[in-house]
C-alpha cells in the first residue's frame, strides 16, 4: 500500500452517524467508497467504541436496571454500524488525516477531485478521490475559566469517553460545571451506575429558560426528546444530587492539581473541595480542516460558532466537496444521519451513480427539517454566559502558549485587527493544538475588543500539517514522490 | 501522587485485559482503550509539565482535540495518549517541560 496512490470515488473523513449514512448511501449506489477515522472503530464520539463495548463486557450492562447498556442512543447507534459494516465501505480506522488539498484539473486522471494525506500505524499514505465529504462531527466548546488548565479540570465529554471505552468512572470527589443535554446525559449515566458526583454548579444564566421559552411550542412534535430530558432532570432531583443553579465565575484552584472548586451563586462566593472538575457548555462544529482547505464560513450568531456555508445538497464553497452532520451546524446525531444520508446521495449524483430523484430529496428535506426547532430552542436556553465566552483578563485562553485573554486584549488595544495578527503578536493559536481550543475564543475576544461583529472579526487561517508527523513517515512517502516524478 | 480519578467499574470482566507500564507501574486496563485512559487509571495526577510555563498539565478532552495528553510513549517523545491504543507491554511515561537529553528520551 505504501508508496501507491490508491484511488476511490468517494472519501468520507469521519465515521460517525453522517460519515457511516453517508457511506451506506454511496455504497448502496455503486460508490467505491473510503472512510477515515482517527479511532480504531466506526461510531464516531456520539458512539465512542461500540464495537468492543457491545462486544465486550466493561461492566456497564449488569447495573443497568433496564439492560439497555448507555440507553437506547447505543442500541440504535450499534445498528447503524452493522449497516455500515455491511454497506461495502471500506473503513480504516487509527487513520490521522494530515493534509488535504484540491487537485488541479485532470491531473492523475481524475476530473479534479482531491488528495488526502494521512498516517496510520506509522506509514503516510496519499490517497485520491473524485469527491469529499467531511463528516468532522463536534467538539466542545472550549470553557477558559480560572484554572482550567489544572490536572483534575476535564470536560464531561472526556469523562463520557473514559466511561464508554473502558467502563471507567469517577472515584472520588467529583463536581460537574455546566449546561446542556450532555451534563444531563451523563449524570443521569453515572447515577444508574451507583456513582454519585458531590455536585452539579447550573451555570445556565436566569432567566435563559423564560427567553427560549418562544421556542419551545415550535419543538413540540419532538416530545420524545423533550419527555428524555425531563426523565434526566428527574432521576439528577431523586437521586438527591445538589444542584446549585445560576452559578457564575467560576474557579478551579489548586497548586499542582485542582483542590477548590469556587464561584458565585445566589449574590454569594461560595466553595467546595474537589478532585475532579468536569466542563460543558455545549458542543461546536469541529470546522478546522475544513477551513485548512479555504471552504467558506459564516458566523451562526444562534450557536455562537462558525459554520460552514452549505447548499441544500451539503454542497460547500469547494466544489465536489461536502460537508455532513455536526460540522456543518450543531443537531445531534440523529440529524446528522440524515444529513450524510443527503450528502451520500447527492455525491453519487455527482459521480453518475445515481439518478435524480426529487421524491427522495423532498423526503429528506422535511425530515431533517423536523429537527429544527428543538435545536433552537436548546441553543437559546443554553446560550453560554458572556464570560465564558469573553473570559477576564486573568483567564489563559490559549492553553498551548499560555495567552490570556489579558494578552489578547492588549494586542488589538495595540492594532491587532483580527485572530491572525493577534496570533503573531501574542503566539495565541500557534501551539500544537494549532487553535483548536482557543480560535471561538479568540475572535470573540477580537469582536468584543473592537465592538464589531464576530463575523467582521473572522477566523484563524489554518494550515497543514493538521496534526504533528514524524519525518520517519513523512519519508515513507518518498517512493511515491519518486513514482510521480 | 494525588487521589485516583477515576476506576473501573467492579463488574467489568478480566477477558480483554491488557497490562502495560505507566511510569515504570504494571497496570491493567482494557483492550480499546487509550494510553491517556491508562495514565488516568494509573493515578498520575500530572502526564506532562507545560514547555512554557512548566506548570503540571493532564488529559482534559479525550478526543485528540486539545493536546494536553502529550506523553513518552515506547519511548517516543510528544504522542496524542488519548489516540494512541494500548497493547500489551507498553511503556507510557510522563513529558517533561524540556525534553531529557538521555539516552532513552534523546533526540535519535
Amino acid at each position: 500500500m505504501t508508496g501507491q496512490i490508491t484511488g476511490f470515488d468517494l472519501v468520507i473523513i469521519g465515521a460517525g452517524p453522517a460519515g457511516m449514512a453517508a457511506a451506506i448511501a454511496a455504497s448502496r449506489a455503486g460508490s467505491a467508497v473510503l472512510v477515515l477515522d482517527e479511532q480504531a472503530t466506526p461510531g464516531g464520539q456520539v458512539h465512542r467504541g461500540i464495537e468492543p463495548r457491545m462486544a465486550d463486557d466493561l461492566g456497564i450492562e449488569p447495573r443497568m436496571a433496564d439492560g439497555t447498556a448507555l440507553g437506547r442512543d447505543d442500541r440504535d447507534g450499534a445498528a447503524l454500524v452493522e449497516t455500515f459494516r455491511a454497506s461495502g465501505a471500506i473503513c480504516w480506522g487509527d487513520a490521522c488525516v494530515w493534509q488535504v488539498e484540491r487537485l488541479a484539473q485532470n491531473r492523475l486522471a481524475v476530473e479534479g477531485g482531491f488528495r488526502i494525506c494521512l498516517s496510520r500505524h506509522g506509514i503516510a499514505h496519499v490517497i485520491t478521490a473524485r469527491q469529499l465529504i467531511l463528516a468532522t462531527g463536534a467538539i466542545e466548546r472550549p470553557v477558559p475559566i480560572v484554572g482550567w488548565t489544572l490536572p483534575g479540570v476535564m470536560s464531561v465529554g472526556a469523562a463520557q469517553i473514559l466511561l464508554k471505552t473502558g467502563g471507567n468512572v469517577p472515584a472520588s470527589r467529583t463536581v460537574i460545571a455546566g449546561q446542556g443535554p450532555l451534563v444531563l446525559l451523563y449524570v443521569t449515566q453515572l447515577l444508574k451506575l451507583g456513582i454519585k458526583p458531590s455536585a452539579i454548579l447550573d451555570t445556565t444564566p436566569p432567566g435563559a429558560f423564560g427567553r427560549a421559552l418562544r421556542h419551545l411550542p415550535g419543538a413540540l412534535p419532538d416530545v420524545a426528546q423533550l419527555a428524555r430530558g425531563l426523565g434526566f432532570m428527574a432521576a439528577i432531583r431523586k437521586a438527591g444530587v445538589p444542584v446549585i443553579r445560576g452559578v457564575g465565575d467560576l474557579k478551579a484552584l489548586g497548586q499542582s492539581h485542582l483542590e477548590q472548586v469556587s464561584y458565585l451563586a445566589a449574590g454569594r462566593w461560595q466553595s467546595m473541595p474537589a478532585d475532579l472538575l468536569l466542563l460543558h457548555e455545549g458542543v461546536v462544529p469541529h470546522t478546522h480542516l475544513a477551513m485548512s482547505m479555504g471552504v467558506a464560513h459564516r458566523w451562526d450568531g444562534h450557536q455562537l460558532c462558525w459554520r460552514p456555508v452549505l447548499d441544500d445538497h451539503a454542497q460547500t464553497s469547494v466544489g465536489g466537496l461536502r460537508i455532513a452532520g455536526d460540522g456543518g451546524g450543531i443537531g445531534g446525531w440523529r440529524l446528522a444521519v440524515i444529513d450524510g444520508t443527503r450528502a451520500g446521495l447527492a455525491a453519487t449524483r455527482a459521480l453518475g451513480h445515481a439518478p435524480d430523484s426529487a421524491a427522495a430529496k423532498t423526503a429528506l428535506r422535511r425530515k431533517a427539517a423536523r429537527h429544527v426547532p428543538l435545536r433552537r430552542f436548546l441553543d437559546a436556553w443554553y446560550r453560554p454566559r458572556d464570560a465564558v465566552l469573553c473570559p477576564a483578563d486573568e483567564v489563559i485562553v490559549c492553553r498551548c502558549e499560555t495567552t490570556t485573554a489579558g494578552d489578547v486584549r492588549a494586542a488589538v488595544a495595540a492594532g491587532c485587527t483580527g485572530p491572525n495578527q493577534v496570533k503573531t503578536a501574542t503566539r495565541c493559536g500557534m501551539g500544537p493544538c494549532q487553535g483548536r481550543e482557543c480560535s471561538l475564543t479568540l475572535t470573540m475576544l477580537v469582536a468584543q475588543a473592537r465592538k464589531i461583529t464576530a463575523e467582521a472579526a473572522g477566523h484563524l487561517n489554518i494550515r497543514p500539517p493538521l496534526k504533528p508527523l514524524t519525518l520517519g513517515e513523512l519519508a515513507s512517502l518518498s517512493g511515491q514522490a519518486a513514482t510521480n516524478a | 501522587m494525588t487521589t485516583r480519578l477515576f476506576r473501573k467499574l467492579p463488574d467489568a470482566h478480566r477477558d480483554h485485559d491488557i497490562t502495560l507500564m505507566v511510569e515504570g507501574r504494571p497496570t491493567r486496563v482494557k483492550a480499546g482503550e487509550s494510553a491517556a485512559a491508562a495514565a488516568l487509571l494509573a493515578g498520575i495526577a500530572a502526564t506532562r509539565t507545560h514547555p512554557v510555563s512548566g506548570a503540571p498539565r493532564a488529559p482534559y478532552c479525550m478526543m485528540g482535540v486539545c493536546f494536553e495528553c502529550l506523553m513518552v510513549i515506547d519511548g517516543t517523545p510528544s504522542r496524542q495518549a488519548c489516540l494512541v491504543p494500548v497493547r500489551e507491554g507498553m511503556r507510557i511515561e510522563r513529558q517533561d517541560a524540556v525534553r531529557r537529553l538521555s539516552a532513552d528520551h534523546g533526540p535519535s
